[in-house]
C-alpha cells in the first residue's frame, strides 16, 4: 500500500481514511439527486409557473445547487477533504482570485449595458 | 562530546519546519492539483467572459428554445432532455473512475481494468453526444461567427423579447462563439481525458502498476477526469439552465 492513502497524524498515529464503496454510492446519489432537482425546476416549476417561480428566483437556486455539486465532486471524488490542511488551503484559497474576477466583471458588465441602451 | 543535541541541530518534526512534507502527497499528484487549479482559472475566465457579455446584452437566446432536440428522435419539443442524458453519462463515468481508484487502493487489478474500461466508454459516449449536439446546432445555422440567416428562424430563439433585430443578431453571434468555444474547450478536455484513460488502462493491463506496487497513476488521472466532470457541472448550469 502506498503512503498516499495512509495519513499520518500527530505522533506517528496512522489510520486509513478515504472513499469506501458505500460512500462512493452515497455521493453519486447526492449528485444525481441535485441534478434531478435542477431538472424539475427547469422542466416543471418554471414552465408551469408553480409557486410563482421565475428565472429571477431559479437562477440563484441553480447556482447554489451547482456549488453543492462542485463541493461533493472536489471533496469526495477528488478526495480533497481527506488531504492535509496545507494542500486543501493551497487549492482552495487561490479560488478567491476567481471570485474577484466575477465581482469585477459583473460590475463592469452593468456599465457596458448602460452604454448600449 | 556527549549525545546532547543543541537546539539548532535538532530535527524538527512539525509539518512546516522541514521535518516532513506539509502536503503529504506524492510530487506528481501535487503537480496534478496545481495544474487543475490553473485549468480552473482558464475555464473560469471563459465562463466569466460569457457572464459579462450576457449581463451586458440587451437580449439573449433562450436555452429552452435552442436546446430542445434529441438527435435521432425528435427535432424539437424536448428542452434539456438530451443534455440531461449527457450530464448523467458524465456523472456516471466519474463514479466508475472513483471506483477504479478505490479498487487500486486494494490492488485489485481486475476490478481496476473493469472500471477503467467503463470510464473510457462513458467518456466516448459523452463525446458522441456532444458531436451530435454540435451537428444539430450547425444544421440550424450556428457555428463560430455564424448564425441562422433566416430572420424568422432567428426570432424563434428570442421568443418574448421586444429587442431589435440588430440586438438579436449581436447576441446570437456572441452566444454562438461562446457556446462553441467553451463546450469545445471542455470537449477537448474530455477527449484528452479519454486518451489518458486509455493509456493508463493499457498500463494496468500490462501490469505496470502491479510491478510498481501502487496504483497512484490511476488516482492522478482520476483527478483530471473528475475535474472534467466538475467543469461540466458549471457549463451545464450556465449554458443550459440559467
Amino acid at each position: 500500500m502506498s503512503t498516499e492513502t495512509t495519513h499520518i497524524h500527530g505522533e506517528g498515529e496512522v489510520h486509513e481514511e478515504g472513499m469506501t464503496k458505500g460512500r462512493i454510492v452515497k455521493v453519486a446519489l447526492i449528485l444525481s439527486a441535485i441534478t434531478c432537482v435542477e431538472f424539475i425546476i427547469a422542466l416543471v416549476l418554471i414552465p408551469h409557473h408553480v409557486w410563482g417561480i421565475t428565472y429571477a428566483i431559479a437562477n440563484p437556486i441553480y447556482i447554489v445547487l451547482t456549488l453543492f455539486k462542485a463541493f461533493y465532486i472536489v471533496a469526495f471524488f477528488m478526495h480533497l477533504k481527506f488531504e492535509k490542511m496545507g494542500l486543501i488551503l493551497a487549492i482552495i484559497v487561490p479560488i478567491l482570485f476567481i471570485i474577484g474576477l466575477i465581482l469585477v466583471l459583473t460590475n463592469e458588465s452593468h456599465h457596458w449595458f448602460d452604454l448600449r441602451i | 562530546m556527549s549525545a546532547t543535541v543543541s537546539p539548532i541541530d535538532e530535527v524538527k518534526t512539525t509539518p512546516w519546519a522541514g521535518g516532513r512534507s506539509p502536503f503529504n502527497v506524492e510530487y506528481g499528484k501535487m503537480m496534478m492539483w496545481f495544474f487543475l487549479l490553473s485549468d480552473a482559472f482558464t475555464f473560469s475566465s471563459l465562463l466569466i467572459s460569457y457572464g459579462a457579455l450576457r449581463f451586458s446584452a440587451v437580449t439573449w437566446p433562450g436555452a429552452d428554445k435552442i436546446f430542445q432536440s434529441v438527435p435521432g428522435l425528435a427535432d424539437h419539443g424536448y428542452p434539456l432532455v438530451f443534455v440531461g442524458i449527457m450530464t448523467f453519462i458524465l456523472i456516471l463515468s466519474s463514479v466508475t473512475m472513483v471506483l477504479a481508484v478505490e479498487a487500486g487502493h486494494r490492488m485489485a487489478r481486475k476490478e481496476v481494468i473493469t472500471w477503467m474500461i467503463l470510464t473510457v466508454i462513458g467518456g466516448l459516449m459523452f463525446l458522441g453526444c456532444q458531436a451530435l449536439e454540435w451537428n444539430h446546432l450547425h444544421g440550424e445555422g450556428f457555428w463560430w461567427s455564424k448564425i441562422p440567416t433566416n430572420v424568422d428562424t432567428l426570432k424563434e430563439f428570442f421568443e418574448g423579447t421586444a429587442a431589435s433585430l440588430a440586438a438579436q443578431q449581436t447576441s446570437a453571434h456572441q452566444f454562438a462563439n461562446l457556446f462553441f468555444t467553451i463546450t469545445g474547450f471542455h470537449g477537448f478536455h474530455v477527449f484528452t481525458g479519454v486518451i489518458i484513460n486509455i493509456i493508463i488502462t493499457i498500463n494496468v493491463l500490462a501490469g505496470t502498476y502491479e510491478k510498481r506496487g501502487s496504483y497512484l497513476m490511476v488516482e492522478k488521472v482520476g483527478l483530471y477526469w473528475h475535474f472534467v466532470d466538475l467543469v461540466w457541472v458549471f457549463v451545464f448550469t450556465f449554458f443550459y439552465l440559467v
